[in-house]
């Protein structure tokens, strides 16, 4: 039934209306990026071939600054939420009572408008009446109060704190799904064998969780690379630029200044680097899906 | 397998007071760090706004009321709107992405025909991009339908970033639907059109729960970029947007627009108490079982 001719009209016809869809929406913007990142289109009605004068520009510029500080931003991002995650999964992970609660408690950064968990944010990292600065100086840490967006390095750290924060229950939910697949027994013959809690910990959990770390880690690297809605409602990419990763840039240039031609070289440039990950990530999904099926 | 003598808790999870202690401190420490912002949030709400503009800072709010609760209605103008306009455009999203992401599930599961592979790589690589990089021909796009400044603009580009994971969810959950239904429907004579909707649909009822319920939750939490740049009219504004225009004002009413975050996000908090597994279930699903 599954080969004949018909059938693969049939799927075919099913498949027609996702298909059309992703090419419209997705799939032509993409080639009409390649093709004004060509051009210097503009507000102005006309457009004109240019070859390639936008790269030359952006490469002239500060754009190399701008990519170095994105894989900067986005590699400390992924390193702390998977760090972070990891820690709550096997926190979660622990039979003590009241665990239904603290996983629910664990998945609002996730759920609600990521928007609004950033103006929360927002507060706390204000100066003068701020959470952080407010209490760390109510417990004498610090003499003065210290607004974090305000300076390039604290809003720099700040930003990064704020997608950390967004990714993590996501995180922490998929190792903890991962944990909880382990096969019990391992545990208990390694437990009979005396073997004591951070053994286990070391020697079988993560291992066990490699596949799943990694995995996350890709997905996360994607996302984050393409994060904008932090640090353009935190710093709008200031001050003075240092949080203006490349997604800022070209935001910023394409629809702040209506650059389009140039905007666009720019998000082509993303694209090639979101290619990368994206060829490296159906490579490890593909190794570890053969691994296990050995 | 030798049975296991069963106890209400085996001796492997018992834990001594001490790791206890640590286990919970390290919860707290951690959920700490994911509530922080709702709990400043909630704090700053009740807070005057005298006493919010004050030094030092005080944790807890001295006057505390639910005042803002009250005025911000006022002073949010068409703050329902904006949250009939959230889930106007979540819902809408869910319902187009659901006619066309369940027949394409239900082809990626059961056929074999040329290219499949590679049409499935192809929609899962649109994940990997956010609708950010593609702003600049989809601003054009959306202009040159005339779609600016109205739903549609929020609807159509936030569609297409959710398809593939919802098909690969719904695939997933349909192939472990078992062939031979298919097959006796075949054999009965049924077309196979009437055996999709007969046959599978029924039985896929749970797997596209499941991915209805990720597929809203994502679009009532990603609504930002696209209301931002393709519409400018506050009729439109989703709740992200319609607060987000507060706060670049001169004045920001911190307490009412705090107020008015934790109304806009307590239906969501609530929601995911009983749909959490599900959260859950889509996200494992998607990405552990291939």
């Amino acid at each position: 039934m599954t080969g004949s001719r018909s059938a693969v009209t049939f799927a075919l016809l099913l498949l027609l209306p996702a298909v059309l869809y992703i090419l419209f929406i997705v799939a032509y913007p993409l080639v009409e990026t390649v093709n004004l990142s060509f051009t210097d289109a503009a507000l102005k009605p006309t457009v004109n071939f240019v070859g390639t004068k936008n790269y030359q520009k952006i490469f002239g510029g500060e754009f190399p600054e701008v990519i170095g500080r994105t894989f900067v931003w986005t590699f400390f991002s992924v390193l702390i939420k998977m760090v972070i995650g990891t820690f709550g999964a096997v926190l979660l992970n622990a039979a003590v009572p009241g665990r239904a609660l603290f996983r629910i408690l664990t998945m609002p950064p996730w759920v609600v408008p990521i928007a609004i968990g950033i103006f929360m944010w927002g507060w706390m990292y204000n100066g003068q009446f701020g959470m952080i600065s407010g209490l760390l100086q109510n417990f004498g840490i610090t003499d003065g109060p210290i607004a974090w967006l305000a300076y390039g390095h604290t809003a720099f750290w700040a930003t990064i704190v704020t997608d950390v924060w967004i990714g993590v229950p996501m995180v922490t939910v998929y190792l903890l799904a991962a944990m909880q697949s382990i096969p019990k027994d391992l545990y208990e013959a390694a437990w009979t064998d005396g073997a004591g809690r951070f053994y286990r910990f070391r020697r079988i959990t993560l291992p066990m969780i490699v596949p799943a770390l990694i995995t996350m880690s890709m997905l996360s690297l994607i996302a984050t690379f393409n994060s904008f809605d932090i640090i353009w409602i935190l710093t709008r990419g200031g001050p003075s630029g240092d949080t203006t990763t490349m997604i800022i840039d070209t935001y910023k240039t394409a629809i702040g200044s209506y650059k389009y031609g140039e905007g666009a070289a720019r998000a082509v440039m993303i694209c090639l680097f979101l290619s990368v990950f994206c060829f490296f990530y159906f490579r490890v999904v593909s190794r570890i899906n053969t691994g296990e099926q050995r | 397998m030798k049975r296991k003598i069963k106890s209400p808790k085996p001796m492997i999870d018992r834990y001594r007071w001490y790791e206890t202690a640590a286990i919970y401190a390290g919860i707290f420490l951690f959920l700490s760090f994911v509530l922080a912002p709702f709990v400043e949030g909630f704090l700053v709400s009740l807070k005057p706004l005298s006493s919010l503009f004050s030094s030092p800072y005080n944790f807890w709010p001295e006057k505390g009321s639910f005042d803002a609760y009250i005025t911000m209605w006022e002073s949010v103008p068409g703050f329902w709107r904006y949250i009939v306009n959230s889930l106007f455009i979540s819902g809408t999203v869910t319902v187009v992405v659901l006619i066309l992401v369940v027949p394409a599930a239900y082809a990626f599961a059961r056929f074999e025909f040329p290219g499949r592979g590679a049409l499935l790589g192809a929609f899962l690589a649109v994940n990997m991009f956010s609708g950010a990089v593609l702003l600049i021909p989809l601003f054009r796009l959306m202009r040159s339908l005339g779609l600016l400044n109205s739903y549609f603009a929020m609807i159509v580009p936030g569609v297409a970033f959710l398809i593939p994971t919802a098909t690969w969810l719904l695939r997933t959950y349909m192939m472990r639907i078992p062939r031979e239904l298919d097959e006796a429907a075949w054999v009965d004579g049924a077309s196979r059109l009437y055996t999709l909707r007969r046959v599978i649909l029924p039985l896929a009822m749970p797997g596209i729960a499941v991915v209805a319920i990720t597929t809203f939750i994502g679009a009532y939490a990603q609504q930002f970029i696209f209301a931002l740049t393709f519409n400018s009219k506050t009729e439109f504004m989703p709740l992200a947007i319609g607060l987000f225009a507060y706060f670049g004002r001169q004045e920001v009413v911190w307490n009412e627009l705090m107020a008015a975050s934790f109304v806009g996000i307590t239906p969501v908090l609530i929601l995911i108490v009983f749909l959490q597994r599900y959260l859950v279930a889509g996200l494992t699903a998607g990405a552990v079982k291939q």
